[in-house]
């Protein structure tokens, strides 16, 4: 008995190490951030951890004493709430991107995007529509606010379903089982979906801005490395790699269907 | 409080626990009674479910039975929707989910009947089923209550199935445990708080009515 415990203390040991910095990310930087990472990594010799989901749900962890160095949102309302609650330093607050909300359906979909735009979803072949949850996720919000935008919410509210992060919401439909969804332009563009659907880039004033934003958390013990990375993030090398993934300040309009 | 979502998962328990009983009692009886030799395999499926995660569960309901596969195809033409995000889908998961929690007590109680009883009722003319029907079952009382209260408590308490497949649709896909997720995440704790002890106090009651059933106020301890 006591051997098995032992035995279980020496797996259970290689866990208690911590010198990476940990990293909460919302869930459209499930492909970028691992690859800025990676390369940060290379550099630095410095190793990240990630650790995804909806940004409302980071938030709320964070608040709870979850042990993350920096935190990634989707929405600059979140890391501004945790700055005001003294959870984050306002110094580190750094604004990457304009997240882009798009419309996306898989290959065989017999809907025409580029002619429909929106109106696509008023179709009876969509049955079921799938969104991020707007209660913790800012593109569930976004999603929700550009179909009040085109006033066509209550004609499809009913056949919405609700992704826990704008992740899942991808899933949905990319499995087939939604018909279309309302998810990150970063997913379209990311290796796992690219070549399995196209999408509509819904229009920027359609939806509240999803101001893209990373802060370094005050309860932090590495605080060196976590402001290193952020820095990182400014350079043109970091820059390209989020611009592959649809990441970029400027808000400019993207190609409006893709192939 | 969500009275809506706990109104949905009491409705999803209960036709949950209905349906086991009537596919988990032959099942039960086959494990009981059966002498194929590779009985075990089944017993091993039939058992899955204690051990698989429910993330596993759920990949296969969307991958298996979404709307790519024949499976998922076969089940839209004869229904006219697909099986994800739908309350059918939450009940064909849960049925699959809660199945050894109603078959394994179900099967330990058919087991328990002694045999010389069965050759008995046999000797008068009683058939195998209506044996089955007349002495195993009433003899079986404790365990088919314990597997019915077993598997509605378990469905009651399922998470990741619903998380998976579910979609989070209010009242038809929000159950009670997605709710109090959502709550927690929202950093909505009183209602969290109601909704939870609610489920707490439900559990602690369904167990205990187990618990109460199966105990032998007959048993000598050691001690004595």
């Amino acid at each position: 008995m006591i051997k098995l415990l032992a035995l279980l203390l020496l797996i259970a040991g290689p866990f208690a190490a911590g010198q990476e910095i940990v990293v909460a990310a919302a869930a459209d930087m499930s492909a970028a951030l691992p690859q800025l990472a990676a390369n940060f990594t290379k550099k630095t010799g410095q190793p990240v951890k990630l650790s995804f989901g909806s940004s409302g749900n980071l938030t709320n962890q964070i608040r709870n004493g979850a042990p993350f160095d920096i935190f990634f949102s989707a929405d600059e309302e979140y890391p501004q709430q945790l700055i005001a609650e003294g959870l984050a330093s306002k110094d580190t607050l750094y604004r990457y991107a304009i997240g882009r909300l798009i419309l996306w359906v898989p290959n065989d979909s017999a809907l025409d995007l580029t002619k429909l735009g929106i109106k696509a979803l008023l179709e009876p072949s969509v049955r079921k529509i799938s969104i991020a949850n707007p209660s913790t996720a800012p593109y569930g919000r976004a999603a929700e606010a550009a179909l009040r935008h085109f006033q066509i919410y209550d004609q499809v509210s009913s056949r919405l379903v609700f992704g826990e992060n704008v992740s899942q919401a991808a899933q949905f439909v990319e499995s087939g089982n939604a018909q279309a969804g309302l998810i990150a332009l970063s997913h379209a563009l990311a290796p796992a979906m690219k070549d399995k659907g196209r999408y509509w880039a819904v229009p920027l004033d359609a939806y509240p801005s999803l101001n893209q934003a990373a802060v370094v958390l005050s309860r932090s013990k590495q605080q060196g490395s976590a402001r290193k990375f952020l820095e990182y993030l400014r350079t043109p090398e970091a820059t390209s790699v989020l611009s592959n993934y649809g990441f970029n300040l400027s808000g400019r309009d993207i190609q409006t269907e893709k192939h | 409080m969500n009275w809506e979502a706990f109104w949905l998962t009491v409705r999803l328990a209960a036709i949950v626990s209905a349906l086991l009983v009537t596919i988990g009692i032959p099942i039960a009886y086959w494990l009981t009674y059966s002498r194929w030799r590779w009985k075990f395999l089944v017993e091993a499926a039939v058992a899955l479910p204690i051990v698989l995660p429910p993330t596993v569960l759920g990949f296969y309901m969307l991958i298996a039975l979404g709307s790519r596969s024949p499976l998922g195809r076969w089940w839209e033409s004869f229904t006219g929707h697909p099986l994800a995000f739908t309350f059918e889908g939450l009940v064909v998961g849960s049925l699959l989910y809660s199945l050894p929690f109603a078959v394994q007590p179900f099967a330990a109680s058919f087991g328990a009947v002694d045999r010389q009883l069965l050759r008995a009722a046999a000797s008068l003319g009683d058939s195998p089923l209506q044996a089955f029907r007349r002495v195993v079952l009433p003899l079986s009382k404790a365990g088919l209550v314990t597997g019915v209260a077993l598997s509605f408590a378990h469905t009651l308490g399922e998470f990741g199935v619903v998380l998976m497949v579910g979609g989070n649709i209010p009242g038809v896909t929000r159950t009670i445990s997605i709710d109090i997720y959502d709550q927690v995440q929202t950093a909505n704790y009183s209602s969290a708080n109601q909704t939870a002890l609610l489920l707490l106090m439900i559990s602690f009651i369904v167990l205990s009515i187990v618990y109460g059933l199966n105990r032998r106020p007959w048993a000598v301890g050691p001690w004595r």
